[in-house]
């Protein structure tokens, strides 16, 4: 136990944290990705039965019933995944407070080096990020922020929710900064657990960009696929 | 050539210090960076002014003394040398040059642009030697060292403590040095028996040191005079996690 604490209270343990939750939510945005997918799932509106994305929904509510109660191990995951938000959060929080300590007077000409555009943003891009995961969560969560909630109507509320054109770009802006920090996310991670033999090292960059590109597009699709249909006669709609 | 230099001005410790502008006349091309602050101090002392103080010692890039911040850039905008090795033909007439002192809270400003970095030797002093019986010395090749760990465990041993990848992190990290000196040994037989131990105890002092946190820019790698990788940086968290796990580590017996 002791030795953890001390972890903890090091640098690269802070890291490792950061690391660990991460990776477990860079996990949770992979499945939830392929579970928006869903919305692409050929269906007939008359034959009376859900949208495989409401089917979908309704499963997520009803995983382990009746052996666990409703909704069961859906708040189970959530709490874990809050959790993680949290540790990853503070750790971040506290690794900013000491660096920014570590150099009280910067440079009068500052030209930065190396620094990609993606390892630059990732305080700021984690704030972004956070915000937008409030605001997700008002929109098709819980409804509050949703012009037209319904409750269970996933794949309706979707549709309802990117008719407004602004509120469909907010969230591709907001997935592009997501993919952003997990490109130097993933890369960071690797160093941070000490990953390091020559071929993960080749494998390393390309495996971050590769992983980022898939987040994003598979992101943007179901925004950018109903605002197409609403202009044309092929993308989502209702 | 003619220059402008606005060049970091303290005269100890305490002062608050400020910059100062000087005209830096008649350089020549093949001056390297030190010889033209040489003349300058020349100048300022004819004058009956304080020369500028800066660090120096090999002038060849091999004690890692000369340190010190050139238009935002450590040791200047030339890649894989020191400050000492840079010449005056990589700037053209009638430019301006900014020289800083490396900025860190673990680096304190001595006066102008000599910075004290013992901090670095304490982190040395926390784990950076090898336990061995001196006296009588051992047959070279008694130990058989495969040429990649050999190599690896070289172009670590190459880090000259200069303190740019300080210096050059946003976070004013110095996991780059640290990591450095942890690997030189770490690759070789002789430095596994206090391998954990040592990494431990350098990251640990690392940290009360006050240097920040590595968030992997790579900022380091590309400032270093002696291109030293981050992936060592990775080796280093490597064995301080593997010590934090193994129980036998650091446990008196
Ligand atoms: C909730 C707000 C968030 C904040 C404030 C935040 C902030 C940060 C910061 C400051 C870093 C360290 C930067 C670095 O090492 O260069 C980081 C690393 C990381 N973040 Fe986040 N982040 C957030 C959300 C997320 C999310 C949602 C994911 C998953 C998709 C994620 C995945 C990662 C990963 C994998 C790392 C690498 C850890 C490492 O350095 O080894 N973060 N985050
Ligand atoms: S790692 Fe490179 S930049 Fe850092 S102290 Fe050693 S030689 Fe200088
Ligand atoms: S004076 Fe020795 S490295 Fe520059």
């Amino acid at each position: 136990m002791n030795r953890v604490l001390n972890l903890y209270r090091s640098s690269v343990g802070k890291k490792s944290l950061m690391a660990v939750t991460g990776i477990l939510l860079v996990g949770f945005v992979f499945g939830h990705m392929a579970g928006n997918l869903k919305a692409f799932q050929s269906w007939d509106p008359a034959g009376g039965t859900l949208h495989p994305l409401d089917q979908y929904g309704e499963f997520l509510r009803e995983f382990g019933y009746p052996i666990l109660p409703e909704y069961g191990v859906l708040w189970v995951a959530r709490i874990a995944l809050l959790a993680a938000v949290l540790v990853h959060m503070f750790a971040a929080y506290r690794l900013w407070t000491q660096s920014r300590a570590a150099r009280t007077r910067g440079y009068r000409k500052a030209e930065s080096q190396v620094f990609s555009y993606a390892s630059r943003t990732m305080r700021w891009g984690g704030v972004i990020i956070f915000l937008f995961v409030i605001y997700h969560i008002l929109h098709f969560t819980t409804g509050d922020v949703h012009p037209d909630f319904e409750y269970g109507a996933v794949y309706a509320n979707l549709v309802t929710g990117f008719q407004s054109t602004p509120v469909a770009l907010f969230y591709i802006v907001a997935v592009g900064a997501l993919s952003l920090h997990v490109y130097h996310g993933i890369w960071s991670a690797f160093a941070t657990l000490g990953v390091q033999n020559a071929r993960v090292e080749r494998a390393r960059r390309p495996l971050a960009a590769a992983l980022a590109i898939v987040l994003f597009l598979g992101y943007i699709s179901v925004p950018v696929a109903v605002l197409a249909g609403r202009w044309t006669s092929i993308g989502l709609t209702l | 050539m003619n220059l402008t230099l606005h060049v970091w001005r303290q005269a100890g410790p305490d002062d608050a210090g400020a910059f100062e502008t000087y005209r830096a006349e008649d350089i020549s091309d093949s001056m390297s960076f030190l010889d033209m602050l040489d003349l300058v101090n020349e100048d300022l002392t004819r004058k009956g002014k304080e020369p500028i103080a800066f660090e120096h010692d090999c002038r060849e890039g091999i004690c890692g003394s000369c340190g010190m911040m050139i238009n935002g850039v450590a040791h200047g905008p030339e890649r894989l040398i020191t400050a000492c090795q840079l010449h005056m033909r990589s700037f053209k007439d009638g430019d301006e040059i900014w020289i800083e002192p490396f900025r860190a809270t673990a680096f304190p400003v001595m006066r102008d642009l000599v910075v004290d970095r013992n901090s670095f030797d304490r982190v040395i002093q926390a784990g950076g030697y090898i336990s061995v019986r001196t006296g009588s010395a051992q047959d070279a090749n008694a130990t058989p060292i495969p040429k990649r760990d050999a190599d690896r465990a070289f172009d670590a041993a190459a880090c000259i403590g200069c303190g740019a990848c300080v210096a050059a992190c946003p976070n004013a990290s110095a996991m780059l040095f640290t990591a450095a000196k942890v690997a030189h040994l770490s690759y070789l037989p002789q430095g596994q028996a206090e391998r954990l131990e040592r990494a431990l105890g350098m990251a640990s002092q690392h940290d009360a040191e006050g240097f920040g946190n590595c968030t992997n820019h790579g900022a380091c790698q590309e400032a270093c005079p002696k291109g030293i990788s981050v992936d060592y940086i990775a080796r280093l968290n490597r064995d301080v996690l593997k010590g934090t796990l193994n129980k036998a580590v650091g446990t008196p017996d």
